[in-house]
């Protein structure tokens, strides 16, 4: 506890940089499953590769593709860029089959009759099949934010700067608290943030608060 | 990418192939880790998640701390548990098993949840004993969610037993460690290739049995 | 799309950090470090390995510069030599403290000095132009082979040529990349006929090496020398008579943005720091579990070196 009180100023600057590297790869993940999602539900053929394409990403492990990805991209090892990117593909490889499966959560009926009422394609989407697909995408845009937030981690290894550093530098130095605070600094950012998602669903989306 | 096929190359060399510290020896070891923690998980999270299915109990506290176990960071806890229990498989294993017991519980569990209550309320008016029904009707019915749940399981373990090289272990990490500290990038690139090559594979057993097992309910 | 998407994170990441100038450790996003005035800056980036010995050394340069006037941005926490040397050698870093000998064999395979002046001698035609290094410090902290005080009695071991005592085949708990380096198992093969396997442990030779090695899950292992736990556990650091790891003066290596004003403060704080004070630094970091900037201020302070 002493370890914690008097590094407070070490932690907060890591949480801070820990979550520059979640958010924009759970947002950017979120943004970009949303279409390919679409098309894996839209055209059958599609649907198992996308998936499969999908689940293959998730088994690559995360310390080769931040360590490949820079000589990829063109920039440094260390450039935060490159975490961001690879946390948006696993995040991807995770959202994708979540997106698909919530828009096809949204019944034929109601896709048709939206068409007979007289929506565009475009129209019924944004005003018919993503509202109704929302909780579902809501349940995988959580589990996104959750390992996304825990996986940040990894990226210390490389010298990136994020709560992750706390278990590398505490397990050089020995100092169990500095490890322990590490792990349980991220668990809570990992919860806060699944917090203010439920609730952000619950703002958006008033319907789904009554059938609980 | 000429990372790529310096990678191939690294692989096909015969001179990495054998030997305790060959590609094969280290893929063995590798799959040997992610079914040992997978089967340890197994035997922890399927009995809870069969008795939160079954009797509907306790769902809320599983559900959050299934979450909460999620967010774990691998790494982290193989550090915890290496700096007080020491080198060798158990800090990975501990790390590893925990892991994968929340994709496990969560497949025992919605496998369950997911049969219809009539079917059911039906083997209970048939005379069925509570065990008659857990063993007779939910554990069949809930197998294919069971099922995936433990492929989900398998393939982040498969992708994360890499760390286990970082606390002294063996398994497929070594690479992976050794190309990342030495800049020896083909040789960390055939590392995670080898990985993927490995979850390919288990992918493969487990849509063997997700087809086997569904044309096994079908045909009842 | 994904240049652009690139760029507009890399905003985000500036708007950022510039409001939480609490942030000194945020790694470098290409945009931050376009500065490029050729020689005596007043802003310099100070470097450290991943390493908390390291941290502590580059901590006293940077408070002993912060109070010479100059402006600094810490970026600690980099990871081993072939990702921090890059970003030294391409001007994003303009003081790191090294270790002379390491530093040379990394730069050069076929280097053939072996005393701490020969090293010192050879480095500034390693290090190519952009980059030098300043007056080595008398303080050492080297790779060291070390087993247990039991083992050393049972075995008689004094040297690393005793260890063919203990059998043909051994184990070395080290980081991985001990593996490929020259005062590795390739040098102790060579130069000892010692056949070692290493047995990873990713903690720089910390806690985690220090138990499996008192555990009996390797017969040697490498520890810094100036590591304090070597004293603590009372292991025994073999001699090593070949000269296969070169002496490892802790050298400050420096950019052409670091002129002679900045260079006089650091040499300042080379010429204080000796092998034993290195070792009572690293005990309050493991021991005290003091940070980097207590332990290099009280430091500084008591050297009179922040006046």
């Amino acid at each position: 506890m002493t370890w914690v009180l008097n590094n407070l100023e070490l932690i907060g600057s890591r949480t801070l940089s820990h979550l520059l590297l979640a958010i924009p790869a759970i947002v950017a993940s979120f943004v970009l499953a949303l279409p390919l999602g679409w098309v894996a539900n839209r055209y059958r053929w599609s649907r198992a590769t996308l998936l499969t394409a999908a689940g293959l990403l998730y088994a690559i492990p995360s310390l080769p593709l931040f360590v490949v990805l820079p000589s990829v991209l063109g920039f440094g090892v260390r450039d935060r860029i490159n975490v961001i990117v690879a946390l948006t593909l696993y995040g991807l490889a995770l959202m994708v089959r979540s997106a698909a499966d919530a828009l096809a959560s949204v019944g034929m009926p109601v896709v048709l009759s939206s068409t007979a009422l007289g929506y565009s394609a475009a129209g019924r989407f944004f005003a018919v099949e993503l509202p109704l697909a929302g909780p579902v995408l809501l349940a995988g845009l959580r589990v996104v934010s959750v390992s996304t937030i825990s996986l940040v981690t990894v990226s210390s290894l490389l010298g990136v700067d994020n709560l992750g550093l706390l278990f590398v530098d505490g397990f050089q130095r020995g100092i169990i608290a500095e490890v322990l605070t590490g792990i349980m600094a991220t668990v809570a950012l990992a919860l806060i943030v699944d917090g203010l998602l439920v609730l952000a669903g619950r703002a958006l989306m008033p319907w789904t608060k009554a059938r609980r | 990418m000429n990372y790529f096929s310096q990678a191939i190359a690294w692989i096909a060399d015969p001179a990495n192939a054998s030997g305790p510290n060959g590609v094969w020896a280290r893929s063995w070891e590798h799959l040997w880790y992610t079914i040992l923690a997978v089967v340890l998980a197994s035997v922890i999270a399927i009995p809870l998640g069969y008795l939160v299915g079954h009797t509907g109990r306790g769902r809320g506290l599983v559900v959050a701390s299934s979450g909460a176990a999620r967010a774990l960071p691998t790494l982290g806890v193989v550090t915890l548990v290496g700096l007080v229990l020491g080198v060798g498989l158990i800090a990975p294993m501990v790390a590893l098993v925990l892991l994968a017991v929340p994709s496990v519980l969560a497949g025992a569990y919605a496998g369950i949840e997911a049969i219809d209550p009539r079917t059911v309320d039906a083997a209970r008016a048939m005379g069925m004993s509570e065990w008659q029904i857990l063993t007779r009707v939910e554990m069949p019915l809930g197998l294919p969610l069971l099922i995936g749940g433990l492929r989900s399981a398998t393939l982040q373990v498969v992708a994360t037993a890499t760390l286990a090289a970082y606390v002294g272990a063996g398994g497929l990490g070594r690479f992976l460690f050794l190309g990342l500290k030495t800049q020896d990038y083909p040789q960390m690139l055939a590392a995670a290739l080898l990985v993927v090559v490995l979850a390919l594979i288990l992918e493969g057993v487990f849509e063997i049995s997700e087809r086997v097992t569904a044309r096994r309910l079908h045909t009842h | 799309m994904k240049t652009r998407f690139a760029a507009l994170v890399a905003a985000g990441v500036l708007a950022l950090s510039a409001c939480s100038s609490s942030n000194p450790l945020g790694s470098a996003s290409p945009a931050a470090s376009g500065s490029s005035s050729a020689a005596g800056s007043t802003t310099l980036v100070v470097g450290s390995q991943q390493y908390y010995s390291n941290e502590i050394i580059a901590e006293l340069y940077a408070q002993a510069l912060e109070h010479g006037g100059y402006t600094i941005t810490r970026q600690y926490q980099i990871g081993q030599r072939e990702v921090y040397l890059p970003e030294l050698q391409g001007g994003k870093i303009d003081v790191f403290p090294e270790y002379s000998g390491n530093l040379l064999q990394y730069l050069d395979k076929n280097a053939t000095a072996k005393t701490g002046d020969e090293v010192m001698a050879a480095l500034p035609a390693a290090l190519g132009s952009g980059l030098r290094p300043l007056t080595a410090s008398p303080a050492t902290d080297q790779d060291s082979y070390n087993v247990t005080k039991a083992n050393a009695d049972k075995y008689g071991l004094a040297s690393i040529a005793d260890l063919s005592k203990v059998g043909d085949s051994l184990k070395v708990c080290a980081n991985s990349e001990l593996a490929k380096r020259p005062y590795g198992p390739p040098g102790l093969k060579n130069d000892y006929g010692l056949n070692l396997e290493v047995i990873p442990v990713e903690d720089s030779g910390g806690p985690l090496t220090v138990k499996a090695l008192k555990d009996g899950k390797c017969d040697t292992a490498d520890i810094y020398s100036a590591d304090p736990s070597i004293a603590a556990n009372e292991l025994v650091t073999l001699t090593d008579p070949k000269a296969l790891i070169l002496p490892q003066n802790v050298v400050p290596v420096v950019s052409a943005k670091v002129d002679e004003k900045a260079a006089a403060v650091i040499d300042k704080v080379s010429a204080a720091l000796t092998t034993d004070e290195l070792v009572g630094l690293n005990a309050l970091s493991v021991n005290k579990q003091q940070s980097s900037s207590e332990i290099a201020k009280t430091w500084l302070t008591g050297k009179g070196l922040l006046g």
